[in-house]
């Protein structure tokens, strides 16, 4: 973490009195905590969880009066704030922080805040904050930065300490993801900064208030940052209502039970929380480790508005290595993964810990209590100057979810590993679907106001396929277990676009013997804005949902706009227009609308004009598949087929499935035929299929002769000069010699 | 803590099982003793006698043989080879490569260029069961996906020797 105004331990000015426990400051607080750690492994050395032991009933009670209030703060302030993102699909989440910043219980919502916003009050506790600018009853503080502590710079977050009798007795903490951020392009997860001074608005852990009012300089200079004042100043006083309603009930359980009983209590939950997790681990994997590889695409060569150096082709190493230790210790290692760059995908370590937390809470840990002793039950390897922790300050870090999300498939994969070998198959899953297309944008809205536009529709993609059922179609995010699509009336008040269609969209979803859930498709046209640029952002060039247990990976994104459409000309003669888009082989878009159709794989790109009538289409990802496709069940498949969950030329060529129409038009698989096909189809993967040691061979020397595209020579040069560890594993993998590097020549 | 019987835990590996009955056993504590009932299911349903150590997927098993070796077995009994070294070694490949092969899996355009990634499947040489499929841009080493510490797993977590 970046210590911006060192000094030493314990300074404190003359007569002052510290505002931590039994005298102390709040950074002799942390390090003690810390040092007892390293020392014992527990939290604060507490050996005996007494309290819990002892009255297991009033711990119990504690707990659940503090969570209750997290959960009621979430729920009332989200109903009081108007910012769609917030309101309509639940983008926030508050948590309680210990006076050294570690986090012992947290609402429903975005749980990806675990423990960035833990990061965000360490980070003022070793900046002696405490002293300058002081912490005192009734402050309020705010976060925005990543590289401070937080998952990307929309997040913005709320501190509200929280005082007894003169001691700080903890942080009430409430984020929001906001929908512009003020950055160098419109939206909430802005894909044109490439430099960390155009990430928009900064808020360094500043203190942003006092005795409970927001400072006007700050208001005003937030308003005049950022492209939809409104809705920064609904979601902050979401914010800063929800954290008071923390206090209220954080003051309510001291005086109900005392200030020594609720001190020992935040201690225990912590070291309880380490110790179920450990605990988990044990009762659901097998130790070992697990291997699991993403690769991300940003296709950004030739990108009008960008420099040179940022207009380039990048394929980014995602090497995920989770250890499992004989002890249920847990350790994610992301070595060899690519170089920072000058785009916004950059993830400092607190965004790769929002990202950790935010699955094993939906997978080891699904239920209330979590909070930062799991986060000291596991251990992490983020190698620097890699995506996966840029250390530089000028990395941007806007967009850090689009590494984030397709790079940690590869923790799913790997836990379901563990899951599927213990015989929990109930718990397994392929990988989650990346939440793309963001379809972003900006500029004047159809009232004429400034906005900027992200459609948060991305939040309901399809899951993994699970061991046992299908996935769940156009569900939730990743990022947001309770996300969902939206409605189309309060996204069509709120944004310049009017809705076209929105529909289910065929071959989204992974196949296999189960297969990941489904995406979805809207098709939009702008609408009576008269000022607007848009820009796709998602994965296209690659797989990065791929299947687990022969199951094939999810469908790779593709963008097909049209400019200067003949919409409205259809309109006006009363002609059809399109609504979607279910086979890109036979595009109704293209059939049913002239103009200049963007129809590519240009799926991440700069903002351009859009006009009043133009057509954009933004389509949600499926999830990973699970299991051989020559096992699904018939029955499925005519399900898929009669849902438009499968394009129908597909049946026989990915399943083996001989379906034909009945009177009633209704699909309907010939089992017999279909084993047929299916024993065909077998004998054909004979015949086609060599040796995997025939194969080696063969592609050393294709390695060996360069014969592989000059954005993937890069990225493993860049791995290679990265991590000596992974650079050795390569080599010796292929028998290269020690000082192997690729030719970079075009 | 629940406890489920043989039938349940069949009904769950063959995909039986109603999503509302799999979701009450997901907001369930997990029952202790699955481990062994799974594995003695897997086992009573495979031709050969060799023991089942470790499921490692929806069609491989680590299973100990009788001369104490340790190797990963397809449920129609191809070996292939001791469990500490990739299986997939010992496999087919076929490699999607093309975007005339990517497109039959996927629609035009829904599919990753083979420049950046291409697919690579491997399938058993005796049963030719596609049994994983990867997605990597050429050049990449096979993935070893999981090596399991058996020794660990039997003594300190189940409490007993193999």
């Amino acid at each position: 973490m970046a210590t911006f105004l060192p000094k030493e331990a314990g300074e404190t000015e003359k007569g002052y009195k510290p505002i931590g426990w039994d005298g102390m400051t709040l950074r002799e607080m942390l390090e003690t905590s810390e040092r007892l750690f390293a020392e014992t492994g527990r939290y604060w050395g507490i050996e005996e969880l007494t309290l819990k032991e002892k009255d297991p009933i009033r711990y119990e009670k504690i707990f659940a009066k503090l969570r209750g209030g997290l959960v009621n703060a979430r729920e009332t302030a989200m109903n009081i704030s108007a910012s769609p993102i917030v309101q309509e699909l639940g983008e926030l989440c508050f948590a309680f922080y210990t006076p050294e910043g570690d986090s012992v219980a947290l609402s429903t919502g975005i749980i990806v805040h675990v423990h960035t916003m833990s990061d965000a009050i360490k980070f003022m506790i070793r900046n002696d904050y405490e002293l300058n600018p002081r912490i005192r009853p009734g402050d309020i503080f705010s976060n925005n930065k990543p590289s401070i502590g937080d998952a990307h710079n929309a997040d913005v977050q709320t501190f509200v300490p929280i005082f007894w009798e003169g001691e700080l007795i903890g942080w009430a903490g409430g984020v929001t993801h906001v929908t512009d951020i003020g950055a160098s392009t419109p939206g909430n997860v802005p894909v044109g900064p490439i430099s960390s001074y155009e990430d928009g608005l900064d808020l360094t852990a500043n203190k942003v208030g006092e005795n409970d009012i927001l400072y006007q300089d700050h208001e005003i200079r937030c308003e005049m940052g950022v492209r939809t004042p409104m809705f920064w100043k609904l979601d902050e006083r979401t914010r800063v209502a929800g954290c008071h309603m923390i206090r209220y009930a954080v003051e309510r359980i001291i005086q109900g039970e005392g200030i020594d009983t609720f001190k020992r209590f935040i201690r225990e939950a912590i070291e309880e929380g380490r110790r179920s997790f450990i605990h988990r681990v044990k009762e659901l994997l097998i130790p070992g480790k697990y291997f699991a590889v993403t690769f991300v695409d940003l296709p950004l060569e030739g990108e009008m508005g960008l420099p040179d150096y940022a207009a380039v082709d990048r394929l980014s190493h995602a090497p995920h290595e989770l250890t499992i230790g004989p002890n249920g210790e847990f350790h994610i290692s992301f070595d060899g993964a690519s170089k920072w760059g000058y785009h916004s995908f950059n993830c400092p370590p607190s965004a790769m810990q929002g990202a950790i937390w935010v699955l094993l809470t939906q997978t080891m840990i699904p239920n209330d209590k979590v909070n930062d002793g799991a986060y000291l039950a596991t251990t992490h390897f983020f190698p620097p100057y890699t995506l996966a922790n840029p250390v530089v300050k000028e990395a941007a870090t806007g967009a850090a979810w689009g590494f984030l999300i397709p790079a940690f498939t590869g923790l799913i994969r790997s836990l379901s590993r563990g899951l599927f070998a213990r015989g929990y198959l109930e718990e397994v899953l392929s990988s989650y679907a990346m939440t793309m297309n963001a379809m972003q944008g900006g500029g004047k809205d159809q009232y004429g106001r400034e906005t900027g536009i992200l459609s948060f529709e991305l939040s309901a993609v399809g899951t993994g396929a699970r061991s046992v059922l299908d996935g769940v179609d156009y569900a939730a995010a990743m990022w947001n277990p309770e996300g969902n699509m939206g409605d189309i009336e309060v996204w069509e008040l709120v944004i310049p676009l009017m809705y076209l269609g929105r529909s289910v969209k065929p071959n989204t979803a992974g196949p296999g013997k189960y297969r990941g859930g489904s995406g979805f498709q809207s098709l939009y046209a702008i609408w009576k804005s008269l000022d607007i640029v848009m820009q796709n952002a998602g994965d296209g060039n690659v797989f990065p949902a791929p299947g687990i247990f022969g199951g094939y990976p999810a469908a790779a994104g593709y963008r097909h706009n049209v400019l200067g459409a003949d919409l409205l000309k259809r309109f006006e003669e009363g002609r059809e227009y399109p609504t979607k888009e279910n086979d890109p082989g036979d595009s109704e878009i293209s059939r049913l609308c002239e103009g200049k159709h963007l129809f590519d794989k240009r799926t991440l790109n700069y903002p351009y004009r859009m006009n009043h009538g133009d057509i954009y289409y933004s389509w949600y990802r499926g999830g990973g598949g699970l299991g051989d496709p020559l096992e699904r069940d018939p029955a499925l498949i005519e399900e898929d087929l009669n849902n438009d969950i499968l394009l129908p030329r597909y049946a026989l060529s990915i399943y083996g499935a001989v379906a034909r129409q009945d009177e009633n038009g209704r699909w309907v698989v010939d089992r017999e035929a279909t084993e047929k096909k299916r024993a065909e189809i077998r004998e054909e993967r004979g015949r086609i299929a060599i040796p995997v040691f025939q194969f080696l061979t063969e592609e050393r020397e294709r390695i060996l002769k360069g014969d592989i595209a000059l954005k993937v020579r890069r990225m493993y040069n860049e791995s290679i000069e990265l991590s000596t560890e992974w650079g050795n594993w390569f080599k010796s993998f292929w028998n290269l010699p020690p000082d192997f590097r690729f030719s970079e020549d075009e | 803590m629940p406890e489920y019987d043989k039938e349940t835990i069949e009904k769950l590996i063959d995909g039986k099982l109603s999503w509302p009955e799999v979701k009450r056993m997901m907001s369930s504590f997990k029952d202790p003793d699955r481990f062994d009932k799974y594995v003695q299911i897997l086992q009573d349903r495979v031709d050969w006698e060799d023991k089942i150590l470790l499921p490692l997927g929806l069609h491989l098993y680590i299973v100990q043989k009788a001369d104490g070796s340790r190797v990963v077995k397809c449920d129609c009994g191809f070996e292939f080879g001791d469990y500490r070294d990739n299986w997939k070694l010992q496999a087919l490949i076929y490699v999607r490569d093309t975007e005339e092969k990517m497109q039959e899996i996927y629609p035009p355009m829904m599919h990753a260029d083979p420049e950046w990634v291409v697919l690579r499947e491997y399938y058993c040489p005796r049963c030719k069961t596609q049994l994983e499929v990867e997605a990597t841009p050429r050049g990449y080493p096979i993935i070893f996906d999981f090596q399991p510490d058996l020794e660990a797993f039997y003594r300190e977590w189940l409490g007993r020797e193999i």
